[in-house]
């Protein structure tokens, strides 16, 4: 049995595996547990698709909030019902093609994912004519202002009232359909030779560059796909929690999704991956240290915030002591894992 | 592989977390939850009202013979956490009934998940419309904006003799935006003209710009239905520019911090508030502002009042149904009447919203002073 | 607009802006040492303000007591934040400094939230600033006034201190060539440390100005100064101290003429500091005084 063809039946076989379990959480577990999945997924589909411009093409993007705000609001304003809207939009009401406007929720995802796509292509260009630490002010400018528009396009957005009463369409098989899906792409861009030339241009655009590899359409490719699974994944959050507004794409959404690429291991799918995994579920597991405690005969009132404290702290120790995120540079893969198993065994 | 090795040492902590440490429990107990920003943007609204729900707590610890016990989680003062928290409070902790969030946002994505459940809910202070439209399980114990802003515009024209209005509002928060636009309509209507409409936003701390377009202006009042961390550093400089025009805002302004922040600056606010303690008419508002200024060593505030007004009327609600069935408890929410409650007598309106009368309050000499009352 | 209001607008603006430069000088200065983007660096302005507060309401210090001892505190807590947060990483990728230094904002916003509380405390404004004067018709407080001359003496002195003492002389040298300089002799710790004792000292200043122009304390008031600040460092090429400082007025200026000018707009006001920002970047990619940018990682 050839390595691809083990590696292969082994895919499909932890595929199988996994839409097992997910299937017996949808029969037997709570809706607690299924929301947690749920996050877990969407978070996933981000911190891959953030990863690949960050961690596989070495740019300091700060501005994902803006694509994934462009994909909520996209996705949400088409799946609502005429009737919803009209509801909704007490001040001003929406313009007209949006108003009447009502497709199915897949068709949604992927105008979110295309509006997106087509934003990130004209904001590219004075993007990527400066680099480095100007990059990143730049973008989180863009993701700024879009937060703003949002918040002033009254007509399109509802303005800071938001948007409610959207259907809970993302469940399970949808947040973790995409979020393998995207796994698979972003890892075949990864592998191709468009991956290498990205890498290559992270580790020195110059050189690079001096050996034919053209920097700005391979950023603007990988900054365009990012775009693309970042919108989808905003049309799935949206669907998650049916309801958006401004206030939910600060930049504090985007130094989460940071938090968890480099805690994961900038540059690793399977580093985006478990940050992911560890920030949706984490999160909620460090909810005991604020209810109240009895530890033996010693009873410690809960203390609200200390949630907050204690993430930061853990956050802080593990990047001082894995500065280079939990898995660094490498990818999960199966000779690894079996490497293993067979040395515990011997 | 370093990074592998704290990865394990972490999760095996966690899990030891997860596993030793088991929160108190008692048997036979009434369990209501509350989810409220502790920590993030809006941790303010959230501190306030969790030191009101205490009290109320301590002022009526039991239903049906029953302990309760409040179970507080924290949203972060974000969406997706309050959605977890309300999943959290109704799966893992069990509760009976929900109180929360503070801001409205938040509470449209707590509701939908409570409204499945079949869980009643109780927002304090969500005051957009849209919170409660279409929700069976739904309830607020705050005026919705739409009316505010009337009855804002009825004062300011039949009451301050105003013609000309210049509106402020806080573009980041949906409360204002909302009473601002309701008020601005039934200003117009009753014969008024809004001569300018300036926008700041939450956590602006100057405004020295709008103030001098709203100076251009020269209006008779100046409406700007802000929180009050806004609106007292506006004031304070609208009054160092030499602005001397009446200020009205809205309840999100009744809170010591005003008269602390704004100093002499915000004398002659006036505010639509739900309650004032000259004007406290109900035993149980009495007494609230009783505790509450002997534990907090301060004025009650409007959050910390609704919070436990939301409190009071769920106590209400499972006395008056005799059990802790979410729908037998939702009945008796929807049928409330006349409720003596903290922040005035309430009555429970269509879609969840409460009917209630609008106190007016001003600032006079570093105090609130009632000023008059407008029945619904 | 008549010149009155312009003129009330125009103090106004290098009011706010010699704050927002005072701040970005901090931000500049660390990153031209050490090439981060110190986000933790706004919420020193809070850590100030709230030391402030009391010294003045708890140990009932006179307020040219509790400014500066409020500020060397800050300076000191700046200090052990290179410690803790930033010195274990010295030579780790620049991307896990960033990331520490985003935790250290966390932990010091929720540190104050849990001990402090999350309600906005009053900032108490001694007589001296708080007083309003009047020139030909136009009200401005004496703090107006105030600032952009503290500013502007701040801003000499530590031009002194870089351009003409020996540890400025080291401090250039470190941002010029991080490895030379040990090389030389010189213990760059040490001259980091009194980068960071001079960028939060500026910092409090800022803070406690700040506090007194816009007196509510809340453990988030340092976020919004600081990004502000941060466009502010960048407009002016970020290493540049000049260039920060001119990049803090331009900015300020700039956001207080256009709610001045176009109050409808007023709720593109962020907007607009970013896009100020993203234009002077599409024609000067290092910002107005930056030198092109050499990466030292």
């Amino acid at each position: 049995m050839t390595k691809t063809r083990r590696n292969l039946i082994l895919n499909c076989a932890s595929l199988v595996v996994l839409f097992g379990i997910l299937w017996l959480f949808q029969e037997y577990g709570t809706e607690y547990q299924i929301r947690i999945l749920n996050n877990i997924a969407v978070f996933i589909t981000l911190a891959v698709s953030y990863n690949l411009v960050n961690g596989i093409c070495g740019q300091l993007h700060l501005g994902p909030n803006a694509f994934i705000t462009i994909g909520a609001y996209t996705s949400a304003l088409l799946t609502m019902s005429p009737t919803e809207k009209q509801m909704s939009f007490i001040i001003k009401p929406l313009i007209w093609p949006l108003s009447v406007i009502q497709v199915p929720f897949w068709i949604s995802l992927i105008m979110a994912g295309t509006v997106a796509t087509v934003f990130a292509f004209f904001i590219s260009f004075p993007v990527f004519r400066v680099r480095g630490d100007y990059l990143a002010i730049v973008t989180l400018g863009f993701g700024e202002v879009v937060r703003v528009l949002c918040n002033a396009l009254q007509s399109v957005t509802n303005g800071p009232l938001g948007l409610k009463g959207l259907k809970p369409y993302t469940n399970l098989w949808w947040s973790w359909s995409i979020a393998i899906f995207t796994i698979i792409v972003i890892q075949r861009l990864i592998n191709s030779s468009w991956g290498r030339a990205m890498k290559a241009i992270r580790e020195n655009e110059i050189a690079a560059q001096a050996m034919g590899v053209d920097p700005f359409k391979h950023l603007m490719m990988a900054f365009l796909i990012s775009a693309f699974f970042s919108g989808v994944a905003g049309g799935l959050l949206a669907h998650l929690i049916t309801t958006i507004s401004p206030t939910l794409f600060t930049f504090f959404l985007t130094f989460n999704l940071l938090i968890i690429i480099v805690v994961g291991g900038l540059g690793s799918t399977t580093g985006a991956v478990i940050g992911a995994t560890l920030f949706a579920w984490g999160g909620e597991a460090l909810r005991v240290v604020e209810s109240p405690m009895d530890i033996g005969p010693i009873h410690i009132p809960g203390i609200p915030g200390m949630r907050m404290v204690l993430f930061s702290v853990i956050l802080m120790v593990v990047i001082i002591f894995a500065r280079r995120g939990i898995t660094g540079r490498n990818e999960f893969s199966w000779d690894w894992l079996l490497g293993k198993l067979s040395f515990g065994s011997r | 592989m370093k990074g592998i090795r704290w990865f394990k040492i972490l999760s095996v902590l966690m899990a030891l977390c997860a596993c030793f440490v088991s929160p108190a429990f008692a048997e036979d107990v009434i369990k209501i939850g509350a989810y409220l920003p502790m920590t993030g943007a809006v941790a303010a609204y959230g501190q306030m009202e969790w030191n009101g729900l205490q009290i109320a707590h301590e002022m009526r610890p039991k239903a049906l013979g029953k302990e309760i016990k409040l179970v507080l989680v924290d949203t972060k003062s974000d969406k997706i956490e309050a959605a977890n928290a309300v999943s959290r409070l109704i799966e893992k902790e069990k509760v009976v009934a929900i109180i929360g969030e503070a801001i409205s946002g938040n509470t449209m994505a707590g509701n939908p998940i409570s409204e499945a459940a079949k869980i009643p809910s109780v927002s304090p202070t969500a005051t957009n419309p849209l919170v409660t439209q279409g929700k069976k399980y739904a309830f607020r114990a705050c005026f919705i904006d739409p009316f505010q802003g009337q009855v804002a515009a009825r004062f300011a024209r039949d009451h301050l003799k105003a013609k000309k209005a210049a509106v402020i509002i806080d573009i980041a928060q949906d409360y204002c935006v909302g009473l601002a636009n309701f008020f601005v309509k039934e200003f117009v209507k009753l014969g008024g003209q809004v001569v300018s409409t300036t926008y700041i936003q939450t956590g602006d701390q100057d405004f020295t710009a709008q103030l001098s377009a709203v100076q251009a202006a020269n209006p008779d009042i100046i409406y700007a239905p802000n929180y009050y961390t806004e609106d007292a550093l506006m004031a304070k400089q609208a009054r160092d520019l030499g602005i001397n025009v009446p200020i009205l805002t809205g309840d999100g302004a009744q809170a010591d911090e005003l008269i602390k922040i704004g100093g002499k600056a915000v004398e002659n606010m006036y505010f639509t508030a739900h309650f004032h303690k000259k004007a406290a008419t109900t035993e149980l508002a009495k007494e609230y502002i009783k505790k509450f200024e002997a534990k907090y060593k301060k004025e009650a505030d409007a959050f910390g009042a609704l919070a436990a007004d939301a409190y009071f009327l769920l106590v209400d609600a499972i006395e008056r149904a005799g059990s802790t069935d979410g729908t037998k408890i939702r009945d008796a929410l929807a049928s409330t009447k006349n409720f003596q409650g903290v922040s005035g007598v309430i009555t429970m309106g269509e879609n969840g919203n409460p009917i209630k009368s609008v106190v007016i309050n001003k600032v006079e000499d570093g105090k609130f002073v009632y000023v008059t009352t407008v029945n619904p | 607009m008549t010149t009155k209001i312009f003129l009330q607008q125009l103090s106004n603006g290098i009011s706010l802006g010699s704050l927002y430069g005072l701040v970005a000088i901090g931000y500049t200065m660390v990153y031209g040492i050490l090439r981060l983007i110190n986000f933790a660096h706004g919420d020193l302005l809070m850590v100030a303000a709230y030391t402030a507060i009391y010294g003045i309401t708890l140990f009932s210090l006179p307020w040219y007591v509790s400014f500066p001892l409020a500020i060397i505190i800050t300076g000191i807590i700046g200090i052990l934040l290179d410690k803790c947060a930033y010195k274990p990483l010295r030579d780790a990728p620049r991307i896990s400094l960033l990331i520490s230094a985003i935790g250290a904002s966390f932990l010091l916003e929720n540190l104050a939230l849990v001990i402090i509380g999350g309600v906005p405390k009053a900032f108490p404004r001694p007589e001296v600033f708080a007083k309003v004067i009047e020139i030909g018709g136009i009200r401005i407080q004496m703090l107006t006034i105030y600032t952009p001359i503290i500013t502007l003496i701040l801003l000499f002195g530590l031009l002194y201190i870089v351009f003409h003492t020996k540890v400025g002389k080291a401090m250039r040298a470190a941002s010029v060539d991080f490895e030379t300089t040990r090389l030389m002799g010189i213990d760059l710790d040490r001259i980091i440390a009194f980068t960071f004792l001079l960028g939060s000292s500026l910092a409090a200043a800022g803070g406690v100005m700040w506090a007194m122009k816009y007196p509510q304390v809340n453990p988030f008031m340092g976020v919004i100064p600081g990004l502000k600040a941060f466009i502010a460092a960048v407009l002016g090429g970020i290493g540049n101290i000049v260039g920060a400082v001119l990049g803090g007025f331009l900015l300020g200026l700039g956001e207080i003429l256009l709610v001045a000018f176009m109050p409808e707009m007023a709720q593109y006001r962020d907007a607009f500091a970013f896009a100020i920002l993203i234009l002077v970047l599409l024609f000067r990619p290092t910002g107005i005084m930056g030198e092109p940018l050499v990466d030292k990682t």
